[in-house]
């Protein structure tokens, strides 16, 4: 979680003329890498929307004399410890493993960017206090805390998510307020300003868009982490439940029969790494096509 | 410099109070009493009674905050109450261990990091960018004690080159230590490694595009030369920040590596003092690893107003 | 090349090898894995299984039990019961010393009892109720007076309650003996590294020292099972501790491994709640014995202990194994019956019940209600399965906060440490909320009678009632499953899963 610290090449104000989105995209596309990294995003989002169509089987049918088996023909991906079909499981655990990226950095954001840009706004004690509290918590481990809140809360997907989301929110505040503080001294936000705009519709109209670039790029990579904390959280027992099925609390399962079965762990382990990598590649990519500065 | 110094300085005892209150209040708010997890399998009525009178448990809130933190400015972090012994002598017994591990990743980390950053700036755009890329992010993107428990199968078990676990001081057995912190300093290593591709990438990218490489280049130096003598010495700077906040967050003990790989050093520790509701251990634990990281963020923070001038403004 | 060049060389190699050579051969020493970290090793404080494994090298005990849960001597050589069964003589064994070189005698006996009794926080209170005083007739004869008859007391004085430290050493530490704890056992304590390992060395002066071959132990928590026996097969450790049943198969299979199977004395099982607090009425499961009974007729023991346990369970269906000499053999293990189950179910007039089972955040508990869940489907019943960290798990079984509970009990030697907390009235461990007079006056009785075959009669009786009612529906009795190197020779299967050190020798 700490790869999301201190981003460099925020983007500066050159993003305020026309077209900036439409030249990002033809940027983004001609970086083979994200290209790459987004097409398999989609294609898990596919999988996850279309699983009861794709799965074939059902992932929480258990089947007491096809235990543990290898995979075959009537099994892709094998059978894991209660005869349930691992590839249904891997299919429909996308949603679970999707949702606990995208949900956790929605919170992180919809928490983090409003108090960042209070912070980087208003400045003063407000910034003060947001600056002491963001350091403090950026203190404590990321996993400590997603730990004890999932704890607090009580293990399931969704306090997993919110768990994450809270735990991921300071570094989202320290970002939006540095890309506050880097764009509030542009000339054109001065002027925005000076011609009597209230600050809440300088900030909401003008500082925002400019600051959205890093935010995106980090949202993106915020999710690839995300999903690895979701893994992190179930292997502890504390993310999704029994017999729901997750990439993460299937890897806690297999981990036991490494030996014995390694498909149970193979399967899941390598959909964790390809979403992972891919939103990564992504965010990469959207790093290098959201700044103009880089050619 | 100087005043810039004292600025931050003021920030770190706010900081830490508000630290000691978050993880004291993230503690004791977790549900479940935990007297009654250290009654054992018994549960003897007397025992979880005794309990809560010597942790205070059935008193508010602040008061129990008071009695922590009274004790911690006299330097007793309390005990655990798990096993008896002292929070400090449990954090001087880990430290060491922690220390060396994030050291040992840390260096891993440079060593792979750095050049495939060079590497990915230097060849933009091409396979070889697309190629360090996955390389370095594969340590980011695989969950950390799935590799670890892959490689103890393979290096441990089927070829048997290296020991499964079981951490050995560096003082009393060198290649043994080495042997045993070798795999979990690669598993962490590698995920850091990937930040610091990311970054070492974007600054030289910054720094080649700048007027004085250019010149370098226009002036007819060798292109290795220019990348490594100018571009790379001038790109450090934001690197090694960073490598600083990193080796920051390595101190807080790299918790789920340490339980596959049994190292018995502080993520290990408070993950199961978590579970086990040994409140004195995750306070102290966190609250010395925590400052630990504020220093390193200080210095760090230090750091880069030196190599900068354009930030004292 | 030059002399100097091959000079150059070979000190380097001789430098390089004797910087990287392995120490000289040391000591035999025996590598333990344990599956968690001990607590505090004080006996009278200690609360966890695991720190049994490491007090049976470390410190000796009145009484013993053997393959056969049997009583054997230790510390005490014989006993004798008073006729009205109120006092308990023990003769001492003598020559034996404390790792501090204090003597143990009779006075060092009451020392210890009355620790274990009025220490705070001492856990082996309750194990020691009846035990009003202790007299001390002369340096090798003790008299335990206790306030009614119990016959437990022997199986306590097998255990934590009956083991010895030094008087002196615990008058010197008070609190914090458990950091540097003093017994009499084999070997004596060196150092402890929290999670890291526990160093014990030999003491020379062990009055049974000839039969001790190693000359220092090291216990090494290794939580992970996996990375536990990965330790094991690499050759880091000598002896594993509870193994997990997917792998005893490969244990099997490999020739420098041996594997030992115990049928343990405790039990897993699912406790209801059929009177702790409300959420008993409200449901059907807690309200009627009916919706009880068909749950435990929708679950195929055998298939549980197969798919869940790998075949290394027996399946059981009271508090003691079939095996065991207690198990009363009126109330046998019944066989799935769906079509009884939901006959039964119609009758109380709930053909669809619902409830929510609760279990702990580990992957085999996880994998156990799944299981149940999925075979009690076929009867009708709707279960859903909540996952609680422990922690928080125990907080709601005493308040009665459920309405099923997955639980496992470690067992003890007596089956009265196994039935009399969970079932008598507002005994702390009886989570289900279970009061019956005539099963307490039973209970009661049990407890007083000291021959094995009167008291058999009583728990069947007790059973009868019990198993009935069903509180607690017991699922099977796990197997203890250790792994060790093939050439440790000497390994004794005791039932409650403790490795004992005395015979124990390493082939060469």
């Amino acid at each position: 979680m700490s790869a999301l610290l201190a981003a460099p090449g925020i983007a500066g104000g050159a993003v305020a003329d026309a077209g900036p989105w439409r030249r990002a995209w033809l940027r983004l596309r001609r970086r083979r890498g994200a290209l790459l990294g987004l097409s398999v995003v989609l294609g898990f989002v596919v999988l996850a929307v279309f699983a009861p169509w794709i799965a074939g089987q059902d992932p929480i049918a258990t089947s007491w004399s096809a235990l543990r088996q290898a995979p075959s023909a009537a099994h892709w991906f094998g059978t894991d410890e209660i005869g349930r079909d691992v590839l249904a499981r891997v299919v429909w655990g996308t949603r679970a493993s999707l949702l606990a990226g995208v949900v956790s950095v929605s919170i992180s954001l919809m928490l983090g960017v409003p108090i960042g840009l209070a912070a980087g706004v208003v400045g003063g004690i407000v910034d003060g206090i947001i600056s002491r509290l963001t350091d403090a918590f950026l203190a404590c481990p990321f996993l400590i805390l997603a730990i004890a809140l999932a704890a607090f809360l009580g293990p399931s997907l969704s306090n997993a998510m919110i768990a994450i989301g809270i735990s991921a929110t300071p570094i989202f505040v320290r970002l939006t307020r540095a890309a506050v503080l880097d764009v509030k001294v542009e000339d054109y936000i001065e002027a925005a300003r000076a011609v009597g705009n209230p600050p809440l519709r300088v900030a909401w109209r003008h500082i925002l868009p400019n600051i959205a670039p890093p935010l995106i790029v980090q949202a993106t990579l915020a999710i690839a982490a995300a999903v690895i904390a979701e893994a992190s959280l179930s292997f502890l027992g504390l993310g999704q439940q029994p017999p729901a099925p997750s990439w993460g609390s299937m890897l806690n399962s297999a981990k036991n029969y490494v030996d014995n079965a390694p498909w149970m762990a193979i399967w899941p382990g390598l959909a964790i790494f390809a979403l992972v990598l891919s939103f990564n590649l992504l965010g990469d990519g959207l790093r290098d096509a959201l700044d103009p500065r880089q050619r | 410099m100087l005043e810039y110094l004292v600025r931050r300085l003021a920030t770190i005892l706010p900081t830490l109070i508000l630290v000691s209150m978050l993880i004291f209040g993230l503690q004791q708010l977790l549900p479940g009493d935990p007297a009654k997890i250290l009654a054992g399998e018994e549960q003897d009525p007397t025992v979880i009674a005794y309990l809560h009178k010597k942790l205070h448990l059935d008193e508010p809130l602040p008061v129990r905050y008071a009695y922590w933190v009274g004790g911690v400015l006299h330097g007793d972090l309390g005990d655990s109450v798990r096993s008896q012994q002292s929070v400090r002598e449990l954090v001087k017994q880990k430290l060491p261990v922690t220390i060396e591990l994030a050291l040992l990743a840390m260096t891993i980390a440079l060593c792979i990091g750095i050049p495939a950053g060079v590497v990915a700036a230097v060849g933009r755009g091409t396979a070889w960018d697309v190629a360090a890329n996955a390389f370095a992010l594969w340590g980011l993107s695989t969950p950390n004690f799935w590799l670890g428990i892959l490689m103890i199968l393979l290096f441990s078990v089927q070829l048997g080159w290296l020991p499964a676990s079981g951490y050995v001081s560096p003082f009393d057995d060198l290649r043994a230590n080495l042997a045993a912190m070798i795999m979990p300093a690669f598993v962490l290593g590698n995920a850091i490694a990937a930040v610091l591709m990311r970054h070492t990438r974007s600054a030289m990218l910054q720094v080649l595009s700048a007027d004085y490489i250019r010149t370098a280049r226009a002036k007819g130096l060798d292109e290795r030369k220019v990348v490594l003598k100018h571009a790379l010495r001038n790109a450090l700077t934001p690197i090694i920040t960073l490598g600083a906040l990193e080796l920051g967050t390595l101190l807080s003990g790299a918790v789920l590596t340490e339980q596959v790989f049994t190292i018995p050093g502080f993520g290990k520790l408070i993950v199961d003092s978590v579970f086990n509701r040994d409140y004195s251990v995750v306070q102290g634990v966190v609250l010395v690893t925590a400052t630990a990281y504020i220093v390193l963020n200080l210095l760090a923070d230090l750091a880069t107003f030196a190599a900068n001038p354009r930030l004292r403004r | 090349m030059t002399f100097s060049q091959r000079f150059v060389r070979y000190a380097f190699a001789v430098v390089f090898i004797l910087l990287f050579a392995p120490l000289a051969t040391q000591a035999q020493t025996l590598r333990v894995g344990l599956a968690e970290d001990p607590d505090v090793l004080d006996p009278t404080l200690a609360r966890s299984f695991v720190g049994r494994v490491v007090f049976a090298g470390l410190c000796d005990k009145l009484f013993d039990i053997d393959e056969k849960l049997a009583i054997v001597p230790q510390l005490a050589t014989s006993y004798e019961w008073s006729a009205d069964s109120k006092v308990l003589t023990l003769k001492l064994r003598s020559g034996v010393t404390f790792h501090d070189g204090e003597k143990f005698d009779a006075a060092a006996v009451k020392f210890n009892i009355e620790r274990h009794k009025t220490m705070p926080g001492s856990n082996r209170r309750g194990e020691l109720a009846p035990v009003t005083t202790v007299e001390v007739v002369d340096a090798s004869t003790v008299k335990l007076h206790l306030s009614a008859p119990f016959s437990p007391l022997l199986a306590q004085l097998a255990d934590r309650a009956g083991m010895m430290v030094s008087p002196k050493a615990a008058q010197a530490e008070g609190e914090k003996f458990g950091a540097r704890p003093v017994c009499s056992g084999p070997f004596r304590f060196v150092e402890r590294i929290a999670q890291d390992r526990i160093v014990l060395e030999r003491y020379p002066q062990y009055w049974n020292k000839d039969a001790i071959h190693f000359d220092k132990v090291v216990y090494t928590p290794i939580p992970d099972a996996t990375v536990r026996l990965a330790n094991l097969r690499a050759g880091q450790l000598d002896f594993a501790e509870r193994v997990a049943s997917s792998d005893m198969e490969k244990i099997l299979a490999d020739k420098r491994l041996k594997a030992s199977r115990i049928t343990e004395i405790g039990y897993q099982g699912l406790t209801i709640n059929v009177g702790k607090s409300d959420k008993a009425k409200q449901n059907p499961l807690g309200r009627d014995a009916r919706v009880r009974e068909a749950l435990e007729l929708s679950i195929d023991r055998q298939g549980l202990a197969q798919v869940v346990m790998d075949n290394e369970a027996t399946p059981g269906n009271q508090w003691v194994a079939p095996g065991n000499p207690y198990y009363a053999k009126n109330v046998p293990v019944p066989r799935r019956d769906i079509a009884r189950a939901k006959a039964l179910l119609e009758e109380a007039g709930v053909p669809h019940p619902s409830f929510t089972l609760v279990t702990t955040t580990t992957s085999d508990a996880q994998r156990l209600a799944v299981v149940i869940q999925s075979m009690a489907r076929e009867s009708g019943f709707d279960i859903k399965i909540q996952s609680t960290e422990f922690a928080t798990s125990l907080n709601m079984a005493d308040k009665g906060d459920y309405e099923a509970y997955i639980l496992a009990w470690s067992g003890r030697a007596d089956p009265d440490g196994n039935l009399f907390s969970f079932d008598a009235c507002n005994q702390p461990l009886n989570y289900a909320g279970y009061c019956d007079a005539q099963t307490d006056a039973l209970l009661t009785q049990s407890r007083t009678l000291r021959e094995p075959d009167d008291r058999k009669k009583v728990y069947e009786q007790i059973a009868a009632r019990v198993l009935k009612e069903r509180p607690i529906i017991y699922l099977y009795h796990r197997n203890w499953l250790w792994a060790y190197s093939a050439k440790l020779g000497g390994v004794r299967n005791v039932p409650d899963g403790l490795l004992r050190l005395d015979g124990l020798k390493m082939a060469p």
